[in-house]
C-alpha cells in the first residue's frame, strides 16, 4: 500500500512536437481507487504507463511510497498491471501464469504454493489452476490475470481497461468484483477506463482527461453535479448533458435562442450579470427535463419529436429545439409520438451555464446544482 | 469452392495430380533408375520394367565411403542451423521488439545480401579459409552455411517474434523477467513451432547446399554433394551408381521431414490460427 505521488508528469514522445500527457498532478490517497478516464488518445494509457515505468516520463516527477521511480524499472516498482487483453502467458499453466513472477523473484517453492493458492480462493479460481488460459472463457482469464496481480502484494495495482473485452452483463458483474477486491485488500489502485459508468460506478476519486490535460480530478458526486467545463458535462453522465447556445437576455433574467426561453434563478443571474457576455452555453441533463403542457411556463423548449427510444423504467426522447437536438427522459406512462410537437420544461436551478469560448463553468463552488432530483 | 459443380470438381483434381506427378516424376525416376545397371540407365530407350539390381547402393555404401560424407552433411547441416537459431533468436528479438529508425533497413539489408551471387565470394572467401586452414573442413563448410542462412534465419523469426503480443512481454517485465528471461521464458517457448520449421528449412538449405562444398572441400570436410557429384568422372557418367547416392543422400532429409511434417505445417501458418 502506498501513496502515489504525480506531480507535473508530461510525456513527449521523441520527435512529437507536442505532448502526449501534460502538466498531470495527482495524490492518491492510501489505498485509493483512483480512474483515469477519458475518450480514446486522451493520454490516459499513457499516464498509466509511466507509472508502471513501462514508459519513462519526460516532465515532472513520479514517487511511489514516497519513493521518486524516475528511472526505476518496472521490476523495481513494486507495482502489479492488469492489462486490456489479460496478456497471460499463453504457455504456462494458471498456476504457472500466477507464480511466474514469484519463481524469479526465487521465493521458497512452499511459499508460492501457498500464495497462489491463497489468491485462487480469493478469486474463486481453484479448479482452473491446471488449465491453460485458451481452455478459459474471458471472465475466468481476467480473474486470472487479477490473481497474477495479487499474488505479489503490491503495493500498487495498474488496470488498464481491464473489463473491455467482457460482454456487457459479465462486465458489470466484474465491476463489483473489482470494488469488493479493492476494498479486501485495501491496495492503492489506478484504473484506466474510456466508459464514464464504469468510472462512476468503480472510482473513488476520477480523473477526467481529454487530449493530453487533466479537465477535472474529484469524486463522482461532484464530478456530476460541478463539472469544471464543457467537456467534463457532456462526458460524465448518460445520455449526455445538452447544450444550447444562448442568449442572455434582461441583464441574466433570461437565456433564449430558435424555439426555447429559460428563465434563471438568483444565482445564476448574478452569474450572468457578472460574467457580461451575450452569448453562453446553457447546459441541462436529459433527466432534468419534462414534458410541459402550459405554454405560459417561464421554461419552455419547443420541438418535434425526432426519436422515441422507451426503456421500460423511462422514456428516451430527442427533440430537435431549433438546430439542437435534445435528449429528455421522460416517464413511461407519457405517450408521445414520432412527430409530435411537445414542450418542455426545466427548473431554473438545474441549468448548467460555461462561457461561449473557453467552455469553462460560470458557477463558483458556491453555486451548484441542487443534489435532488 | 465448395458450390463447383462435378465436372469442375474433376477438373481441378485432374490438375492438381498432373502437377503433383510432373513435380514427383524426377524423383521417381531417380529412385528407379537406382535399381538399374550402370548400362540400363544410360540406355537411350527409357525402361520402367527390368529386374532390378542392389549394386549401385552396395558400391555406394560399402566401396564409396557413404558413411563419412553422410557425417559431414550431419555435422554441417546441424551445426549451422544450431549456429544460426543461437544467433538468429536474440537478433530478430530485438528486431521485433527493441525496435529502432534502422530496423528494417537492417532487415532489406540482410535479405539483400541473398541476391549477391555466391561465386561472387569465392575467391577472397578461398584465400581467407586457406590462410586460417579451414579449407576442405567441416568446420569451414558450417561457418559458411551459418553466414548464408542467417539472413533467412533472422527474417523468418522476426516474423513469427511479431506476432507475440507485445502486452505479454510488457506483463513479464512488470513480473520481473530480465531481457534473457524474456528470451528463454516467454518468446522462445511461444514461438516454437516457428522457430523449429526455421530450423528445419536451414537444415535443408544447408543439407542440399552443393557451390560451397564441391568448391571448398574435397574429401576431409565433403558432404553428401561432393559424394553424388563424384560419380560424374573422367572415366564417364555412371547413373546408375550416381541415382543410388542421389538417393541415398535425400532419404535422410525426405525421412527427417515426413516426420516433422506437422511441425513445419503448424509453423508455417503460426499466427494465423491464434
Amino acid at each position: 500500500m502506498a501513496v502515489v505521488e504525480l506531480s507535473n508528469v508530461g510525456k513527449r514522445y521523441p520527435g512529437a512536437e507536442s505532448l502526449a500527457v501534460e502538466d498531470f498532478n495527482l495524490t492518491s490517497e492510501d489505498g485509493e481507487f483512483v480512474v483515469l478516464v477519458g475518450p480514446s488518445g486522451c493520454g490516459k494509457t499513457t499516464t498509466m504507463r509511466m507509472i508502471a515505468g513501462l514508459e519513462e516520463h519526460t516532465e515532472g516527477a513520479i514517487k511511489i511510497g514516497g519513493r521518486d521511480v524516475t528511472g526505476v524499472a518496472p521490476k523495481d516498482r513494486d507495482i502489479a498491471m492488469v492489462f486490456q487483453s489479460y496478456a497471460l502467458y499463453p504457455h504456462m499453466t494458471v498456476r504457472d501464469n500466477m507464480a511466474f513472477s514469484l519463481k524469479l523473484k526465487k521465493y521458497a517453492k512452499s511459499d508460492i504454493k501457498k500464495r497462489v493458492d491463497d489468491a485462487a480462493a480469493v478469486l474463486g479460481i481453484e479448479p482452473l489452476l491446471d488449465r491453460k488460459p485458451r481452455a478459459l472463457s474471458g471472465g475466468q482469464r481476467q480473474r486470472v490475470a487479477l490473481g497474477r496481480a495479487i499474488v505479489r502484494q503490491p503495493q500498487v495495482f495498474l488496470m488498464d481497461e481491464p473489463l473491455s473485452n467482457l460482454d456487457a452483463k459479465l462486465r458489470v458483474d466484474m465491476r463489483a468484483e473489482i470494488v469488493k477486491l479493492h476494498r479486501k485488500l485495501g491496495v492503492t489502485t489506478f484504473y484506466v477506463t474510456h466508459d464514464q459508468t464504469e468510472a462512476m460506478t468503480m472510482g473513488q476519486r476520477i480523473a477526467v482527461m481529454k487530449d493530453g490535460l487533466v479537465q477535472q480530478i474529484d469524486s463522482p458526486n461532484t464530478l456530476y453535479q460541478h463539472p469544471a467545463n464543457l467537456f467534463v458535462a457532456g462526458f460524465i453522465g448518460t445520455p449526455s448533458m445538452n447544450f444550447l447556445t444562448a442568449e442572455v437576455s434582461d441583464n441574466g433574467q433570461a437565456l433564449s435562442g430558435p424555439d426555447f426561453q429559460l428563465a434563471t434563478d438568483g444565482p445564476r443571474r448574478s452569474v450572468l450579470a457578472d460574467h457580461g457576455q451575450t452569448q453562453v452555453w446553457a447546459g441541462i441533463r436529459p433527466e432534468h427535463l419534462h414534458l410541459s403542457d402550459s405554454e405560459s411556463a417561464d421554461n419552455r423548449m419547443q420541438g418535434q419529436v425526432e426519436v422515441v427510444e422507451p426503456l421500460g423504467a423511462m422514456t428516451m426522447i430527442q427533440v430537435l429545439i431549433g438546430d439542437t437536438r435534445v435528449t429528455a427522459q421522460i416517464k413511461p406512462h407519457q405517450m408521445v409520438a414520432m412527430g409530435d410537437t411537445v414542450t418542455l420544461g426545466c427548473p431554473s436551478d438545474k441549468l448548467y451555464l460555461f462561457d461561449k469560448d473557453s467552455e469553462m463553468t460560470l458557477h463558483g463552488i458556491d453555486i451548484g446544482q441542487s443534489d435532488a432530483h | 469452392m465448395n458450390k463447383m459443380s462435378w465436372p469442375g470438381k474433376i477438373g481441378v483434381n485432374l490438375l492438381a495430380w498432373l502437377v503433383s506427378i510432373l513435380m514427383f516424376f524426377p524423383i521417381f525416376w531417380l529412385i528407379l533408375s537406382s535399381f538399374k545397371t550402370n548400362a540400363l540407365a544410360a540406355a537411350r530407350e527409357p525402361a520402367f520394367i527390368f529386374s532390378p539390381t542392389m549394386a549401385s547402393y552396395v558400391n555406394a555404401l560399402v566401396n564409396s565411403n557413404y558413411w563419412h560424407y553422410a557425417l559431414n552433411s550431419v555435422y554441417t547441416a546441424v551445426g549451422s542451423t544450431l549456429l544460426c537459431v543461437v544467433l538468429g533468436v536474440p537478433a530478430a528479438y530485438s528486431m521485433a521488439f527493441r525496435r529502432s529508425k534502422r530496423t528494417d533497413f537492417t532487415l532489406l539489408w540482410m535479405l539483400s545480401t541473398k541476391m549477391l551471387p555466391a561465386v561472387g565470394v569465392l575467391v577472397p572467401i578461398y584465400i581467407v579459409y586457406k590462410n586460417l586452414h579451414l579449407l576442405d573442413s567441416a568446420l569451414g563448410l558450417t561457418l559458411i552455411y551459418t553466414a548464408m542462412n542467417l539472413p533467412i534465419v533472422v527474417w523468418l523469426l522476426y516474423t513469427y517474434f511479431k506476432d507475440v503480443p507485445g502486452e505479454i512481454l510488457e506483463a513479464a517485465e512488470i513480473d520481473g523477467a530480465s531481457l534473457v528471461d524474456n528470451i528463454v521464458r516467454i518468446v522462445t517457448p511461444l514461438a516454437l513451432p516457428g522457430i523449429i520449421s526455421t530450423g528445419l528449412l536451414a537444415i535443408v538449405l544447408a543439407w542440399n547446399e552443393a557451390f560451397w562444398a564441391i568448391n571448398i572441400t574435397n574429401v576431409h570436410g565433403a558432404t553428401l554433394s561432393v559424394f553424388v557429384s563424384g560419380f560424374k568422372s573422367a572415366r564417364g557418367q555412371f547413373w546408375a551408381n550416381m541415382s543410388a547416392a542421389s538417393t541415398l543422400s535425400v532419404l535422410p532429409i525426405l525421412v527427417a521431414g515426413w516426420f516433422t511434417q506437422r511441425q513445419l505445417v503448424r509453423g508455417l501458418t503460426f499466427g494465423a490460427v491464434k
